[in-house]
């Protein structure tokens, strides 16, 4: 297990790496003078030259990738331009919406799909089945910020339950409360959640499939257990691997697609802060922003990768 | 794998195999109504998708107008069927860039194998960090909103997946026994790629490329809703969808309509590669 770990680790920091030097030329080196673009095209060269020394674009890039790095190694984002104030600070405030989105999506995804998909697989090309597996086909095809936008239109504009938007924070500080909060996060999780629960709901039937037509199952079976109790306590423990795998790639789209939902519901989370910085030049904070929301997909598949050994030895022991 | 198609044109059997399988026909039906859509908007369109009536703002459906008008009196569905065109156009030219250099490094990858595939492959992970919005949201805050900026951003997101499926499905062909003997006849690592391998391969990019159109149509979509993608006056069901948000309790139809011919497109192209993938790969669908 230690050396499957260690391999696996040394891939995530050269992951990490890799991933940090595509923001750095992209949204660094790319755009030429970063200054002119924060200040705009009719900033006089003076104010453009100061900003640029302020920011310390007069150093060689390889030392601003260096200092921008170990910068964010031990929480330094620098400071917004926009905002003036530490990149960390708007962020760490934008998570807190954000990553508890993120997890309900994905709480609700894993729900809806696992029982679609046993669901669906019991009732193998019976009716249960094809209605399932057609609502999952359409689920897949519904952008998820159109979905939004019909959630809004029941549950906002005609019922009248959930308010269209905003957030009112997690604390009665803020204005909130927990149970307030959760609320208004709710119609955008399952927004974000159903089209993933499509997708994976095809994945897990599949992967039921092919396991019960092992031969293990059918002495499962032979040996008195009820189909319900082959089906979850042998089946879905061997499925669990395509499944898992999907799950991690979904989590890398779920947080993507805050980006979307976030505006739909006028969210204050990273992604709206990702949209704002855009519109604000800002690219300090869109250059922490993305490099943060790319860590985040590649940690995933990293604790992907170790959550295949746990369920799966095999793979472990073919890896090393 | 896919001696069908790689021989010859498709036969009878074929055809009527196809015309059997629902989702095939489903999906190619509405996959085709998207290209007629756009097709017949560059002749004709009910009224013109530019011209503003603000006396005859949002109208609900009527015999003028069949699916209404928007804030600024515009044809609904006349903006439709242009946005069809651009879903269109995004999902071509965003394919394009992924198939090309992807299955060319894909190619590259299997035929070389050893750092060459490694550093490919590993390329294709860094690119993987950045879900296809993300990348378009760096696009964009470097070079501004866009049409252009996000075709490019999409179709570099679809450059890794290509070169993944390509590879896994070359390395599949490359150890069949039929590559040693045309090895043994003398033939060199690039003739076979294009001889043998591609061919062989054809079916897996055609299907891959169907998910991928439907995915460019998805992103392209949500780019737009967010005001980075096409940009006015051009019509694009995306934006209609953002500009139909600030009226939904007035108008909440215009919410409706583009969702559904996006919904509509994507569930065609999906079906249609699911079919394709059950035609082409007989063995594929089995195990399904």
């Amino acid at each position: 297990m230690g050396l499957f770990f260690l391999k696996r680790f040394v891939t995530l920091l050269a992951t990490l790496v890799g991933a940090s030097i595509v923001v750095f030329l992209v949204l660094e080196i790319l755009p030429g003078n970063a200054a002119q673009i924060l200040m705009g095209p009719d900033a006089s060269p003076e104010a453009v030259a100061a900003l640029a020394a302020k920011l310390g674009l007069d150093q060689p890039a390889s030392l601003r990738y260096w200092q921008w790095v170990s910068g964010l190694v031990v929480g330094n984002m620098g400071d917004s331009y926009a905002y003036s104030s530490p990149v960390l600070d708007l962020v760490l405030e934008r998570l807190a919406l954000t990553v508890p989105l993120a997890l309900m999506a994905m709480a609700i995804t894993t729900v809806l799909a696992l029982a679609a998909g046993v669901y669906a697989a019991a009732r193998h090309n019976k009716l249960g089945d094809v209605g399932v597996m057609g609502l999952a086909q359409v689920g897949i095809a519904i952008p998820n910020f159109w979905f939004a936008i019909l959630l809004i239109l029941l549950f906002s504009v005609k019922l009248q339950w959930f308010s269209a938007g905003g957030f009112p924070g997690w604390t009665e500080d803020a204005g909130g409360s927990p149970l307030e909060a959760f609320k208004a996060l709710l119609l955008p999780a399952i927004a974000l959640a159903v089209v993933q629960a499509a997708i994976l709901a095809r994945i897990t039937r599949s992967a039921v499939l092919e396991v019960l037509r092992e031969d293990f199952v059918r002495t499962a079976r032979a040996k008195g257990l009820s189909q319900r109790a082959a089906l979850w306590g042998h089946v879905l423990r061997n499925a669990m691997i395509p499944v898992i795998t999907v799950m991690g790639l979904q989590f890398a789209n779920l947080l993507a697609g805050t980006i979307v939902v976030e505006n739909v519901f006028y969210l204050p989370g990273l992604g709206r802060l990702i949209f704002q910085s855009i519109a604000n030049r800002d690219l300090i904070v869109v250059r922490n922003c993305v490099m943060l929301l790319a860590a985040m997909v590649v940690v995933v598949n990293f604790v992907v990768d170790i959550l295949y050994a746990v369920i799966d030895p095999r793979v472990k022991a073919s890896d090393i | 794998m896919s001696a069908a198609l790689s021989s010859s044109a498709p036969s009878p059997g074929w055809l009527h195999r196809a015309l059997r399988h629902r989702a095939f026909v489903i999906g190619a039906a509405l996959s085709l109504l998207l290209v007629l859509a756009a097709a017949l908007s560059l002749v004709w369109t009910p009224w013109s998708p530019y011209e503003m009536d603000l006396a005859a703002k949002l109208q609900p459906p009527t015999g003028t107008h069949w699916l209404g008008t928007d804030a600024f009196g515009r044809d609904v569905a006349s903006l439709l069927l242009v946005g069809a065109r651009n879903s269109i156009l995004v999902g071509v030219i965003a394919v394009g860039i992924g198939l090309s250099i992807g299955t060319a490094l894909g190619l590259l990858a299997a035929a070389k194998r050893g750092w060459v595939e490694e550093l490919i492959m590993r390329l294709a992970d860094f690119t993987f960090a950045f879900p296809a919005i993300l990348s378009a949201i760096m696009m964009t805050a470097v070079f501004g909103a866009g049409i252009v900026n996000s075709i490019i951003a999409i179709g570099i997101f679809n450059i890794p997946t290509f070169a993944r499926v390509t590879r896994a499905s070359a390395n599949a062909v490359w150890s069949r026994e039929y590559i040693m003997a045309a090895r043994a006849c003398g033939k060199g690592g690039w003739r076979i790629t294009i001889e043998h391998v591609l061919p062989n391969i054809l079916s897996v990019l055609i299907v891959q490329a169907t998910i991928q159109f439907a995915i460019a149509i998805l992103a392209e979509a949500a780019l737009s809703y967010l005001g980075l993608g096409t940009q006015p006056p051009q019509p694009s069901w995306g934006r209609m969808l953002s500009e139909a948000q600030t009226l939904m309790f007035q108008a909440p139809l215009l919410a409706v309509w583009p969702g559904v011919a996006i919904a509509l497109a994507v569930l065609g192209l999906n079906l249609l590669g699911d079919g394709l993938r059950d035609l082409l790969d007989p063995r594929l669908s089995r195990k399904r």
